[in-house]
């Protein structure tokens, strides 16, 4: 066996033939498992977990009717954030978010397909026109006519949803050229008050279904999933990624992703999240890469948390070359 | 008397065993010593890791026994979610701690940079799990993160098959995929902790030293310098 000198003085590669310690590597696995299953359970008792309900469309429509009416005017003009949204949902002029020259989302194409003014409006209300000869009257009106006119309609009628008022389950809007988009709007309302729109929203070709990405992008084109979530300080200027609802903990490891969303470059370009991501890609690499990039794995030796880690060690090794030699 | 283990037999489950046991003796695999220099808390960060790990697994496994809803409509089933959020709390305190004190340690030294890349890795995919979790709750907060984290993944184009809104994606990545990777990295990652042995400390810098050559040696006997 080797002094503590002579070992110390070894290449980081050579096996340690100096001096050792007993480890009981077993007993000190079964020892942090107790200890952390009781700070678990003691944390699992006094806090337990938060489980705030989800939000329906349903609940949407009965609590802002006119914030759901004008959402579904903007699916079908084309103008909502997920008419509008690209690759992967649809193929919207213009959009998806770059790096430079680099734009992963149009070069993967739509993989998600997503037709706002069909799967959001007119699908369900072409459903409910079955037993409804007026809608099936008034959608027929729609589709029928030229898409320059449909715009007039629906610019019309957005405007009009400034001053509507609610008379049971009547939508009131002043009136206007807004051709058949009253009844159209009345119904889809109605459906969704009463949560058929819920379960149209979710309705797949099988009978058992688990993507729940129309109702979400329907649910997030308005104001009423937003309002709630920045009242639970979950929005994006907020730092929500990382929150929970409540006062619990919620992603903390996200710090740092969620802190560009905070800053300038990012505050101020369209194509914030393309570069955060890029930029978190970026950083994982160089986290990765440490032991191979000269200068930054440099400093740990620069930094003196190795000496307060290693210090009994130093501390022995300062004594056995104190020693006088004999 | 032949070494068991070490017979030379040309099979390859005999090469492979014969393989294993040089990288890993037992010895080796389970050492019930370690150099001298192991003596510090930071060195208990790991096996608190290892420990958050095996409760969240734990508790994550009595969700899926019960089935995604379950937690949503019983006392005991929100009991067992809260032991899974907080043990993946736990889980990830211990972790970072861990990553930053062998960051400090340049632990990566000594041929034992596949053992860093592994933690790194292991970090990142851990990240990922938890996310598919939040994304797997069924409540107010998956929703919202749901709806906030599609631009991010859809920016990279992932999106077109890692869709975040796809409650049933998200759930089986979370109960199976992730976590058979983050265990297969955490085995891999103790199994070269174990072949390579803990990193020695770093030369303290503005210490006095004396070189090593002017100490007694097992072949210079002490008093013959």
């Amino acid at each position: 066996m080797q002094t503590l000198d002579e070992a110390s003085a070894q290449p980081d590669e050579a096996e340690w033939e100096g001096p050792k310690i007993r480890y009981d590597l077993a007993k000190e696995f079964v020892l942090a498992l107790v200890a952390v299953a009781v700070l678990t359970v003691g944390l699992a008792v006094v806090f337990s977990s938060p489980d705030e309900h989800p939000v329906t469309i349903r609940q949407w429509a009965q609590a802002t009717p006119a914030d759901f009416l004008a959402t579904a005017v903007t699916e079908l003009d084309g103008s909502s954030p997920t008419a509008s949204y690209g690759p992967p949902y649809d193929t919207a002029p213009g959009s998806g978010q770059t790096i430079g020259p680099l734009a992963p989302e149009r070069w993967i194409g739509v993989h998600e397909p997503v037709s706002a003014a069909q799967d959001f409006v007119l699908g369900p209300l072409q459903v409910a026109a079955h037993s409804d000869p007026d809608l099936q009257s008034a959608l027929a009106s729609y589709q029928a006519a030229p898409a320059a006119t449909a715009q007039q309609w629906t610019a019309a009628y957005s405007s009009a949803l400034g001053h509507v008022g609610f008379s049971g389950s009547a939508v009131v809007v002043p009136p206007g050229r807004y051709g058949p988009l009253p009844p159209m709007m009345s119904a889809l309302l109605t459906m969704a008050r009463t949560g058929s729109l819920d379960a149209d929203l979710l309705s797949s070709p099988q009978f058992y279904g688990t993507d729940y990405t129309k109702p979400l992008l329907f649910l997030a084109d308005g104001s009423f999933l937003a309002d709630k979530a920045q009242a639970e300080h979950l929005s994006g200027s907020q730092w929500g990624m990382m929150n929970e609802t409540g006062n619990f903990p919620g992603q903390a490891w996200l710090w740092l992703y969620t802190m560009w969303y905070q800053v300038w470059p990012f505050t101020h370009t369209g194509n914030a999240d393309a570069l955060v991501w890029g930029l978190m890609m970026l950083l994982t690499l160089g986290l990765l890469l440490v032991p191979f990039i000269p200068g930054l794995r440099a400093v740990p030796r620069l930094v003196p948390v190795y000496r307060l880690i290693w210090r009994d060690h130093y501390r022995r090794l300062d004594e056995a070359r104190n020693k006088p030699l004999r | 008397m032949t070494v068991p283990g070490l017979e030379a037999s040309p099979t390859w489950t005999g090469r492979l065993r014969r393989a294993a046991v040089r990288a890993l003796p037992p010895d080796k695999l389970l050492p019930d010593d370690q150099p001298s220099y192991v003596a510090s808390w930071v060195y208990v960060f790991g096996v608190l890791t290892l420990a958050a790990f095996v409760i969240v697994l734990a508790s994550g496994t009595v969700l899926v026994l019960r089935g995604p809803s379950w937690w949503h409509q019983s006392k005991t089933g929100l009991f067992v979610n809260s032991l899974h959020l907080w043990s993946v709390e736990l889980f990830f305190f211990f972790m970072v701690l861990h990553l930053w004190g062998k960051f400090f340690m340049a632990s990566w030294r000594g041929r034992r940079a596949l053992t860093w890349m592994t933690g790194v890795v292991t970090f990142a995919i851990s990240v990922a799990t938890a996310f598919t979790g939040y994304l797997s709750q069924q409540n107010f907060d998956s929703q919202w993160i749901a709806t906030q984290a599609k631009d991010g993944i859809n920016s990279t184009g992932a999106g077109a098959f890692f869709v975040v809104t796809n409650f049933g994606q998200m759930l089986l990545w979370h109960v199976l995929l992730l976590p058979v990777a983050v265990a297969a990295l955490v085995g891999l990652h103790l199994l070269l902790v174990r072949h390579r042995g803990v990193v020695r400390p770093l030369p303290a810098r503005g210490r006095a030293t004396r070189p090593a050559a002017k100490r007694p040696t097992p072949s210079t006997p002490a008093g013959r310098t």
